[in-house]
């Protein structure tokens, strides 16, 4: 028999009473990111955003935590569950999505694809490092003509007796100035291998992208491959073909998914906060239906997209996650949070243009966030294939 | 060195808290977090464990059965924890409270005592200089910095215009301010934590009998607060705005 509806009056953020989906662990894990995040990161993402700066002083405070390669086993990583993972995402990505892309390239797209395809040589060299954060890493894929396609990707790595020569240009690199190591991608004659590439091998070289208008206090860069000499050993022996790249983006999406519930989270709970309290016409703004609805909307989003990313999460750590759930949970939440982002810029009316506020910052990191990592359009393709059997990419 | 270390679990504090009408007893939640003064409490504890190869044992009493503190201060690196669960300690007052602890310590053996300088629910302030009392060990109150010695300790006692260099042999208590900075825990840490042993102890195991003193007669919201002094600005105001700070002793 069904119980009788509680009385219990929801929480106005965590409306769903999500939290009581969570172990003590998970909890705990939860409270130190968050606290993390309010010690460290609020109080100055501003700044960093304003000046374009990514906050480096706080890597090795991560690695101390266990957060760089935090659901790896082994190597100095710390082992944790799945959902453990996607929360430290939302948390990190509910301060600026930039410090949380900085943590997802780490741990997902260059630490993972050392760990799951590489020699054990190979891990023993980097992941310790990685996971320390003594050393930084970034994930070379996107080409300036090779974006959405990969396979179209020109960077090539040809034999020279045991050697590899490396020639290409990778465009669109989170971390590649700051960078000790690049897994790049490129072509060989037994299709896409990927590289590990010191970043001071000579002939390599990259350059920052000034002037971008989101992720700022991230750094986002080109790599210039011109010759690079790398020794045999300098390829992961265990992959070939796009699969090697795509499973790493499909490492990475998964704390995407959580994480766009973060960024939406702080908007949502910015215009609550701000609609209570802003009077016009002689009462709050949250007085205004108008304004409700938009409330409402957030707050359904929000919890929405969580429960999503919980269910997802649970998935994964019980083994049933497919490749196209990730994409089904990067598609809808990362739209959601650009739609939550955008409509609580709205509710704050002029002051949510400016960094005085979270929102529009948000709101512009969510820009790439729709875009990196599989753009909205190429997740659409892949569920559209997924239930037509139709491939409609090309 | 063994040290111990006072942990509260209370109920978060970015909630209000509420009052229960009988008893005027805060009324605590199932769910209670780790004091944040008590983390620079543990954070000390580990530099020194760090430092002498030390172990560090966490207590807390907590009638209401809450491990989500104590795993938090596990989660930093805590040893061990000795948790006193039991209802006749509900609304406990600062002087039962200390017994407990210092009973449960005796038992456990120590040689070093930390705690913070006061509770973020009960604000007291007393508890620690009532635990040395009771423990006889000499007490060294608000450091903000900590020094293990050869068989001694030596603390700053942060004063209102500096510092006091204070120096007391082993076994001793120190109460921590909250300018030390405490760590987060690990990832590690919070994955060993549930793994790592925790005592219950009742006030019975502990051979305490009577633990409620206190009894709270009424409650008085706080006077709202009165208009302040305005004052004009003829030249000489300063004068008087001196004159205030003075008597609100912050110059
Ligand atoms: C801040 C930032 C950081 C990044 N970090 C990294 C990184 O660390 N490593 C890395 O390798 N890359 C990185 N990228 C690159 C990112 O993955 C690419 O931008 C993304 O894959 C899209 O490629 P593109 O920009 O070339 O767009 P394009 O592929 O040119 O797409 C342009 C538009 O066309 C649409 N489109 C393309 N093909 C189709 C189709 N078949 N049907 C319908 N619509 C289509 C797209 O959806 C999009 O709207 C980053 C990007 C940004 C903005
Ligand atoms: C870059 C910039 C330049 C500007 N330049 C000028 C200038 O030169 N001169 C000048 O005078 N002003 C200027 N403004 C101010 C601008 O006109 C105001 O920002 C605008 O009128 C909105 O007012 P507000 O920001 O106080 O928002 P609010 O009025 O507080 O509105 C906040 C939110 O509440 C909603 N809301 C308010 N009332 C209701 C209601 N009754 N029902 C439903 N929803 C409601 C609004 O739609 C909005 O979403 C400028 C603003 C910006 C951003």
């Amino acid at each position: 028999m069904a119980h009788a509806i509680s009385p219990g009056k929801p929480d106005a953020i965590d409306f769903l009473q999500i939290d009581g989906m969570l172990s003590a662990e998970e909890r705990l894990l939860r409270d130190t990111v968050r606290q993390f995040v309010a010690d460290q990161v609020t109080p100055h993402v501003d700044d960093w955003f304003n000046d374009g700066v990514f906050p480096k002083d706080l890597v090795k405070t991560m690695g101390d935590m266990g957060l760089l390669g935090m659901h790896l086993e082994g190597y100095g990583c710390a082992g944790t569950s799945a959902v453990a993972y996607g929360l430290a995402c939302t948390e990190l990505e509910a301060g600026d999505s930039g410090v949380r892309s900085f943590v997802s390239v780490q741990g997902s797209l260059a630490m993972y694809p050392i760990w799951a395809f590489g020699s054990e040589e190979q891990k023993q060299e980097w992941l310790p490092g990685m996971a320390s954060g003594d050393l930084i890493g970034c994930f070379g894929l996107t080409e300036p003509d090779s974006g959405s396609d990969p396979g179209s990707m020109r960077t090539n790595a040809k034999r020279d007796g045991d050697d590899w020569i490396l020639n290409g240009t990778k465009m669109w690199i989170t971390n590649g100035s700051i960078a000790d190591v690049a897994i790049v991608w490129a072509g060989t004659d037994d299709g896409i291998r990927g590289f590990i590439v010191p970043t001071n091998t000579p002939g390599f070289t990259a350059n920052k992208i000034e002037k971008k208008l989101s992720l700022r206090a991230s750094v986002t860069s080109e790599l210039v491959m011109d010759n690079v000499r790398l020794p045999s050993f300098a390829v992961l022996p265990n992959v070939a073909g796009l699969k090697g790249p795509l499973s790493c983006l499909n490492e990475a999406r998964f704390g995407i998914l959580f994480g766009a519930v973060g960024a939406a989270r702080a908007c949502y709970e910015t215009a609550l906060t701000y609609a209570k309290e802003r009077v016009q016409f002689d009462k709050p703004i949250g007085s205004f239906q108008l304004t409700q609805r938009k409330l409402v909307e957030m707050m359904v989003g929000v919890n929405q997209g969580m429960l999503l990313a919980m269910h997802l999460g649970r998935k994964r750590d019980a083994g049933t996650l497919s490749a196209e759930h990730v994409n089904f949970g990067k598609l809808v939440n990362v739209r959601m949070a650009l739609d939550v982002a955008r409509e609580a810029r709205g509710v704050l009316g002029a002051n949510g243009i400016t960094l005085e506020y979270p929102v529009i910052r948000h709101m512009n990191n969510l820009e790439s966030v729709y875009t990196y990592e599989g753009t909205n359009e190429i997740h659409t393709l892949v569920l559209g294939q997924a239930i037509t059997g139709i491939s409609a990419f090309a | 060195m063994n040290i111990a270390v006072c942990v509260k679990q209370i109920p978060d504090p970015a909630t209000p808290y509420e009052l229960d009408d009988e008893n005027h007893w805060i009324i605590r939640p199932e769910d209670q977090v780790l004091d944040d003064t008590d983390r620079s409490g543990v954070e000390v504890a580990l530099q020194l464990a760090e430092a002498t190869e030390g172990t560090v044992t966490l207590y807390s009493m907590s009638p209401s059965g809450t491990l989500q503190g104590i795993r938090q201060a596990l989660a930093m690196g805590a040893d061990a924890a000795v948790l006193i669960d039991d209802p006749a300690l509900k609304g406990a007052d600062a002087l039962t409270t200390a017994r407990v602890l210092a009973a449960a310590m005796q038992q456990e053996g120590f040689d070093l005592v930390i705690a913070g300088t006061e509770s973020t629910d009960g604000y007291s302030g007393i508890m620690p200089q009532m635990m040395s009392e009771i423990l006889d060990v000499p007490c060294l109150s608000f450091a903000r910095k900590v020094d293990a010695g050869d068989g001694s300790v030596t603390i700053e006692r942060q004063t209102s215009d500096g510092f006091d260099v204070v120096e007391a042999p082993i076994p001793a208590l120190i109460t921590v301010t909250a300018g030390i900075e405490p760590r987060y825990p690990t990832f590690k840490g919070i994955m060993q934590a549930k793994s790592k042993p925790v005592t219950t102890l009742t006030s019975a195991d502990l051979g305490i009998t009577n633990t409620v003193h206190q009894v709270i007669r009424s409650v008085e919201p706080v006077a709202a607060r009165t208009a302040g002094e305005i004052i004009e600005d003829d030249g000489e105001a300063y004068l008087r705005i001196i004159e205030v700070l003075e008597q609100a002793k912050v110059v």
